[in-house]
Formats: structure tokens, C-alpha cells, sequence
């Protein structure tokens, strides 16, 4: 048995004021099995009656191991471990993974398959902001919201569904293109959708945008400025919100992404409101570009033919030989990769997803690391919440879209 | 791994090779080139001192990524500590890098530069036992709280490698385990 230690304030003493050490303000415990914490994240509070003195995260709960298990498969096989790390954000991981061993070895990725990769990680962006907007709207109290916006992310599930098989692990985006082409539904599903979630935003923004006690509860919130988000490596709609114009689709346009035109919300308060409406509007945006990448959607193969790395497609096994001989090495040796890294960085829901991949010649991956953005995210909390009350700590927390199994990995 | 003094790489970015040329001459770096990435390798005694100028003086506000590769059973570099650093105002990209040797590997804590550097040193720590000098929260992070002097992120560390309990040996392999030993 484990000596288990007692936590004394010895262990924090560096990290909570003086006042702590007397008994003058309190210490409380928020989580690891808190609702509003999003999974299963611990909040060590320093309270001074209700007002937040000192907040001192702790993570890790729901660590599993995915860096060390990708080292331990095949690339191709590894990739199942990266739908299970940001589980909001399921196709994007894979995009992510699968730009990093294609740029490790070098692979191209046919027209087509770009384009449905960038309908996909659009849709798995709303997906995630819907669920974000549901959980937060929940944090406020806002019962209906929550109710509403997993009304229309089932209706992604179900596309997801339709392409793959799976709602949700779909691992459908392989290194060198996609697992098989889409379904003839897929666009019209698709185009239902988008004809359809135009409104559904709108109904969201008439329940939230100008209702005045969302508006008590969010204006001047968690103000994050500039410097302080950077310093702490924050990205993605938070870096935004705080008036810092970085989208790495604008600014390092990957699969294709300098095709569409499409804006990226930027606003300057910095505050949990603005992270609200830079979301909102995200979802915007998004829908423009699934429309633009539809409508130009290209005819053609869906993965590259080079046999060396991808596997050929199922109807080729039964009547090729070698197509069987590939097939089978592939998935049972797969293949080397040369001694070197890459760093892929793509944008997230939440922000930068970076995956450092080195290979060291042989099929499996020496390094696999996941730069993820809820983790460098998070880490800013303390700062944002010092002197606000625990009440708006459950609003900023909510408004920075923590995903714990991005975090823990 | 291919050496090469600066200038060699046709298609580098001129804007990259004027900070790289600056960084060899300050500091006496070595760097290679992998596709179309620049791997600049620093001495440990020198890292904080460059971060510091990149940050001040070439723009690089941000600190992507921080982590380590291991290259063990290799001990002569054992590790790679990686800081992949991104320059908004000039869209660059930049990885620095630190050899180790095996043993008690200590890097200089970069938190005075970027503070995300403090929760990926404390993750460096916890998954690879490389040690974080004048580091101001050196608490375990993602292991459980207890945790013995393992580093499962280091290549010699056992993946997923559980010893068949019973009655007679239970004590035995309590002994060994450093988890979960209930």
C-alpha cells in the first residue's frame, strides 16, 4: 500500500498568499467530479469569503497514455489513439496526425480527399462549438440552450455516421487521404444541414447574445490581455477573442484552405463575453467554407496510390495479388518511416493542435507528441481569475473550452 | 542526420536564415535542415540567453510546443529537448533544440522567458525525468500524486507490462510496482 500523504499547506505554500497560512482565507476544493469542471479537472480555490484569492489547477485524472502507446504501434494503427485524445474534436486529430506522416514521408494527398477533409474538420468545428456553447450555456443556468445545441449536433453525428460507420471515433481521415469515398447522401445531408443550422444560430443568439443577465454574467469577465495570452501560449478562439488575428488556416493556409474565402473573427475585450461571440461567429464562418468546399467539390481518387504507404482499396484485394501482398504488409509490418521530425501544427476548435512526430527508420513512431491547446489553454486560468467571484470562475472556466483529454493526453 | 553550415540551404527562408545566421554567430550553433523545417541545435549553457533574444529581438512571442525525444538505448545524446517557437508578427517557425546526455539530465528553466514554459517543464519532469533548474512550481503534474522516480515517456520504461498476481507472489511484486497496488 502507497503511503498516501496528507495535503498540507506546506506543499502550496509558494502559490497562495500569506493570508492562507493564518486561516484568514479559505482553502476549497473544486472537482475532480465537479459538473461545471468539464470532465475531471481539480481546482484548488483560495477563497476570501466568495471571491477568488488563488486558483491552482490540477490535471492529470485522465491520463492514458496515448504518447506512449503511439510509440508502441504502427503509424498507420496509431492512429486510432488520436481520435480518443481531444474526443470533441475527432476528425481533427486525425487531420493533424495524418499531415504528420505526410509530410514525414513524404506522401501527397489527392484534390478530392482535400476538400472532403476540409468539410469534415468544419463540421467537426461546430460539432465541438456546439457542445462548447451547450456545456456553457449549462454553466449559466441556461437549461435549453444545452438541449438545443445537442439537438443539432446529432444531426452531425449522423453524418459522421453515414461517411464512417461511427459517431464518433471515426478515425475516417487516413495518412495519404481518406478510409473510402463518401456516400452520394453525404451531400445532401450535408446541404440540409447547412441550410437548416443558419437559423438554428440565429435561435441560439435570440435565447443568449442580448439577454441581460447573460450579459451580467459574462461583460468584464476573465479579462485576458494580449501579452498575458501569449506569454501563456494561449490559441485559437481565446487568443482571438483578446484581439490577436492568428488563424493558422488564414495565415498558414493547409489542405487547401487558401482556396475559401472566409473571415476569422477577431475582437478586442478580451473578456468571456467576446470569447462567446467569436465562437458564435465561427460557426459561421465555417458553414461558408463547407458551402464553398462542396460546391467545388472535385472528381477523383480519394487516397494516393502510392502502395508503399497506403493501403490499396478493398475491391483491388480480391483480384490482385499484389494489392493483397501490400495490404497485408501494411498492416502487419507497415512501414518505415525515415530517422527525423516533423512538427504539423493545424487549427483546432480550441486552438493550435501541433504533433511533433519524429521516426527513427523503422515502422514505428520514436516520438509522438501532441501539442495540444486546452493544455497551454488551461494553464492561464489562474491568472484570469484572481479577484472574481466563483460564480464567473464557472464562466470563465466554461469559456475557455477545456477538453480534459486534450489536457491530460 | 545531415550537418550543414548556414547559407548551404538553397530554399531557406531569407527572413529565417538572417535569424539563424545571427543565432550562429552569437552563440555558435549548429543546424539542420528536415523537410523544410530548421532544427537549430544550442549548447544547454546557451538556451535561455537565445530564447530570450529571439523573443525580444526577432518577434517570437509564442512557445508552440516544448517536450523531449528520447533516443534511448543511444546515450550520447540521450535526449532532444525541443522548443518549437512561432513568430506571429513575421509568420516564422523555428525549433530549437538541446541535446542531453544520459544520467541526471538538467535543462535551465525557461518560465522568466514564456510562462507556458512552466507547465511543460513540470510535464518534461513527470515523462522523461529531465530537471528543470530554478524552476519556481516543480510539483508532479500528470502522475498521480506519490509518484516514485519513473519516467514513463523514457524508452527503457516497461509499456503496459503488468506481472501476473496471485497469492503466493502478491507481496513479492508489491514490492516492484510503482502503481495501483491495491
Amino acid at each position: 500500500m502507497a503511503q498516501l500523504e496528507e495535503v498540507s499547506i506546506e506543499k502550496f505554500k509558494h502559490l497562495v498568499s500569506e493570508r492562507a497560512l493564518t486561516g484568514e482565507t479559505m482553502l476549497l476544493n473544486m472537482g475532480p467530479q465537479h459538473p461545471s469542471t468539464h470532465g475531471v479537472l481539480r481546482l484548488l480555490l483560495e477563497l476570501d469569503g466568495e471571491t477568488v484569492v488563488n486558483c491552482i489547477p490540477d490535471i492529470g485524472y485522465l491520463h492514458t497514455g496515448i504518447e506512449k502507446n503511439m510509440e508502441a504501434k504502427t503509424y498507420l494503427k496509431a492512429e486510432v489513439m488520436s481520435d480518443r485524445l481531444d474526443y470533441m474534436n475527432n476528425l481533427g486529430n486525425n487531420l493533424a496526425y495524418c499531415m504528420a506522416v505526410e509530410k514525414l514521408v513524404e506522401l501527397d494527398v489527392p484534390e478530392r480527399a482535400q476538400a472532403i477533409r476540409v468539410i469534415l474538420a468544419e463540421l467537426e468545428r461546430i460539432n465541438s462549438h456546439l457542445v462548447w456553447l451547450a456545456a456553457f450555456g449549462l454553466d449559466l443556468a441556461a437549461m435549453s440552450v444545452f438541449l438545443y445545441c445537442f439537438r443539432e449536433r446529432e444531426i452531425i453525428l449522423d453524418i459522421k455516421e453515414l461517411i464512417s460507420g461511427q459517431r464518433m471515433m471515426t478515425t475516417y481521415i487516413r495518412p495519404g487521404g481518406l478510409w473510402r469515398d463518401v456516400p452520394v447522401e453525404f451531400e445532401t445531408a450535408v446541404r440540409a444541414f447547412l441550410k437548416m443550422f443558419p437559423k438554428r444560430v440565429d435561435e441560439y443568439e435570440a435565447l443568449m447574445t442580448r439577454n441581460p443577465i447573460f450579459l451580467d454574467r459574462l461583460v468584464g469577465i476573465g479579462i485576458l490581455d494580449p501579452a498575458t495570452a501569449l506569454q501563456h501560449g494561449v490559441t485559437g478562439p481565446m487568443l482571438r477573442a483578446s484581439g490577436v488575428n492568428w488563424d493558422l488556416r488564414k495565415v498558414r493556409p493547409y489542405t487547401g484552405y487558401e482556396q475559401y474565402d472566409f473571415n476569422v473573427p477577431v475582437r478586442s475585450e478580451g473578456d468571456t463575453y467576446a470569447r462567446y461571440i467569436v465562437r458564435i461567429e465561427e460557426m459561421r464562418e465555417s458553414l461558408k467554407i463547407i458551402e464553398q468546399a462542396l460546391n467545388k467539390l472535385p472528381l477523383g481518387p480519394v487516397r494516393s496510390d502510392n502502395r508503399k504507404f497506403v493501403p490499396p482499396p478493398r475491391s483491388e484485394l480480391g483480384v490482385s495479388m499484389e494489392a493483397l501482398i501490400h495490404h497485408f504488409k501494411l498492416w502487419t509490418e507497415g512501414f518505415p518511416a525515415p530517422d527525423g521530425s516533423v512538427y504539423q501544427a493545424v487549427e483546432s476548435p480550441r486552438g493550435e493542435l501541433g504533433v511533433l512526430l519524429a521516426g527513427d527508420g523503422g515502422a514505428k513512431p520514436r516520438r509522438c507528441h501532441w501539442r495540444t491547446p486546452s493544455f497551454d489553454n488551461l494553464s492561464v486560468l489562474p491568472k484570469i481569475v484572481k479577484g472574481h467571484l466563483v460564480a464567473d470562475l464557472v464562466a470563465i472556466l466554461a469559456a475557455v473550452d477545456i477538453v480534459l483529454g486534450d489536457i491530460d493526453r | 542526420m545531415l550537418w550543414m553550415a548556414a547559407g548551404a540551404i538553397a530554399n531557406m527562408d531569407k527572413k529565417l536564415e538572417t535569424i539563424v545566421q545571427a543565432l550562429q554567430e552569437n552563440f555558435g550553433v549548429t543546424f539542420e535542415e528536415f523537410r523544410g523545417e530548421i532544427h537549430v541545435f544550442m549548447r544547454v549553457e546557451t538556451i535561455i540567453e537565445a530564447l530570450t533574444l529571439l523573443r525580444d529581438k526577432y518577434d517570437f512571442e509564442l512557445l508552440s510546443a516544448m517536450t523531449a525525444i528520447d533516443f534511448w538505448p543511444q546515450n550520447s545524446p540521450r535526449f532532444h529537448v525541443i522548443y518549437q517557437l512561432t513568430s506571429l508578427a513575421r509568420n516564422l517557425s523555428l525549433q530549437l533544440r538541446v541535446a542531453l546526455e544520459d544520467g541526471e539530465p538538467h535543462i535551465p528553466t525557461a518560465v522568466g522567458v514564456y510562462e507556458v514554459a512552466n507547465w511543460r517543464e513540470r510535464e518534461l519532469r513527470d515523462m522523461f525525468g529531465i530537471i528543470p533548474d530554478g524552476h519556481p512550481d516543480l510539483r508532479i503534474l500528470l502522475l498521480p500524486e506519490g509518484w516514485e522516480d519513473k519516467h514513463p515517456l523514457r524508452k527503457d520504461f516497461p509499456l503496459g507490462y503488468e506481472e501476473v498476481q496471485f497469492t503466493f507472489n502478491i507481496d513479492e511484486i508489491n514490492l516492484r510496482k510503482h502503481f495501483a497496488k491495491e
